[in-house]
């Protein structure tokens, strides 16, 4: 099962000049772009592991690349994202953040139904990577 | 060391057969598209001297658009390596002229930004183990899509000490010049003897910068032209009598030691205008509007270089 997260999420997964362009797109807007991985995928897991310092002094993106590129050699086996951060007062916020890595299987999920009081039912999402210990979840990766 | 012969990145159309078709390039209109022209405008306007440099630019620029031209009509051609050395005195304007080599490259398409990113040996070597990869890595990283001008290259080699980590700086820098050629450019630069023993020492790195770049010592014509365009872009006028006077300056000058061509002269601009202002206030009252900008032949007298028995100091 394909985890949709992010933008471009339900679009096949992007080539690497078409990352490169869109990371061009977030420098233009002068972004501070920065790289996190993990291999816990649920939906509300909003933090990710970082990949280095945020990198907010990059000209090109061939150099956030390189960067990406090492991450991936790291991690073949975790979802990796490329986030653009708007540093701007009022906005200061993440204006950009979509996935340029995933695991070669994706196990998906499972709804867990539990029954509370008054017949009431509660839903869960439930991650079958996370049955195993981090690191331990996509292969070695 | 390991030498990394670059992975071919092979084209992936082939290139059609040169010949097949006798198509006529417009040189000229190329020439005028690509801006050249302007850029080596600036060049002529902003550079006094260095003709040789000037010339050899040229010749890159020149060989950087038939390069391109090549690639569009199909004939495959190796990107030619643009890693440059320049070697010279202080003051003969490396890093000025590494400026607008950026911008030269940048308007020929073969750097994507055109900044150009000056390091020394303090912005790229650690103080301690591990310490150096990190270092190197972010100052490569941030002149991608332009130049890495590193200054005083020599400073990097250190044979003296074997556990220096300026070598693993060498080897990081290295590496990038050849598998990231497409994103960057290294400029070293330095006086030309200990450039030439760092080369020595470190053949990979003469093997691998393509164009060198010796800037000559200013004449003294060159040094008069230089302080006119300083003095006349500050808005401010040297007089006759202190325009002799400034040429006797640099006469002397120039034969004390830590002589530095252009920056010298600018220095000794700066004091010149030092002891005008203090001329002035000095002597107060109400003064005409050009009184203000104007250089007089006294305060270039005031030099301790005219003043006999004071060799060996410094500037002044």
């Amino acid at each position: 099962m394909k985890v949709t997260q992010g933008t471009f999420s339900y679009l096949p997964d992007l080539t690497d000049a078409q990352i490169k362009a869109q990371i061009q797109y977030c420098l233009d807007n002068e972004w501070a772009i920065s790289i996190e991985h993990t291999d816990d995928p649920h939906p509300r897991n909003s933090y990710w592991e970082m990949w280095g310092l945020p990198m907010f002094d990059l000209k090109d993106p061939a150099a956030i690349m390189l960067e990406l590129n090492s991450c991936r050699k790291t991690f073949p086996n975790r979802y990796i994202k490329v986030n653009g951060y708007d540093r701007r007062y009022t906005k200061q916020t993440v204006a950009l953040s979509f996935i340029v890595n995933r695991p070669a299987e994706e196990p998906g999920f499972r709804l867990d139904r539990q029954e509370s009081a008054d017949r009431q039912v509660r839903y869960t999402l439930h991650s079958y990577a996370t049955e195993r210990p981090s690191g331990k979840r996509y292969g070695e990766g | 060391m390991k030498e990394v012969t670059a992975v071919g990145t092979a084209p992936d159309t082939l290139p059609t057969a040169p010949g097949s078709a006798s198509e006529i390039v417009d040189l000229d209109a190329a020439y005028r598209g690509s801006n050249i022209q302007q850029v080596l405008d600036e060049l002529e306007k902003e550079l006094i001297g260095l003709g040789t440099i000037k010339g050899r630019i040229r010749e890159i620029a020149s060989l950087l658009l038939i390069a391109r031209l090549r690639e569009e009509q199909g004939l495959t051609t190796d990107k030619p390596t643009l890693h440059m050395s320049f070697t010279g005195h202080p003051g003969t304007g490396k890093t000025t002229v590494a400026l607008q080599m950026a911008k030269i490259l940048h308007q020929l398409g073969y750097v994507r930004k055109g900044h150009l990113v000056v390091a020394t040996r303090d912005d790229l070597v650690g103080q301690y183990v591990g310490h150096t990869a990190p270092k190197t890595k972010e100052a490569i990283k941030k002149a991608m899509g332009g130049v890495l001008f590193i200054d005083e290259a020599y400073y990097l080699y250190r044979p003296e000490n074997e556990r220096d980590y300026g070598q693993e700086a060498i080897e990081m820098l290295l590496q990038s010049m050849e598998n990231q050629r497409d994103d960057l450019v290294v400029i070293l630069a330095g006086y030309k003897e200990r450039m030439h023993t760092f080369f020595q020492a470190n053949p990979g790195f003469h093997s691998r910068v393509g164009n060198h770049l010796d800037f000559p010592d200013y004449t003294l014509e060159e040094l008069m032209k230089i302080a006119e365009l300083m003095v006349q872009r500050q808005h401010y006028d040297l007089d006759e009598k202190a325009r002799r006077a400034f040429r006797e300056y640099l006469v002397l000058r120039m034969r004390q030691p830590h002589f530095a061509n252009a920056r010298s002269v600018r220095n000794a601009l700066d004091r010149i205008k030092l002891r005008q202002a203090a001329r002035l206030i000095a002597r107060g009252g109400r003064i005409p509007r050009e009184e203000l900008a104007h250089l007089a032949e006294v305060d270039v007298r005031a030099s301790r270089v005219f003043q006999a028995g004071t060799v060996g100091t410094n500037e002044d």
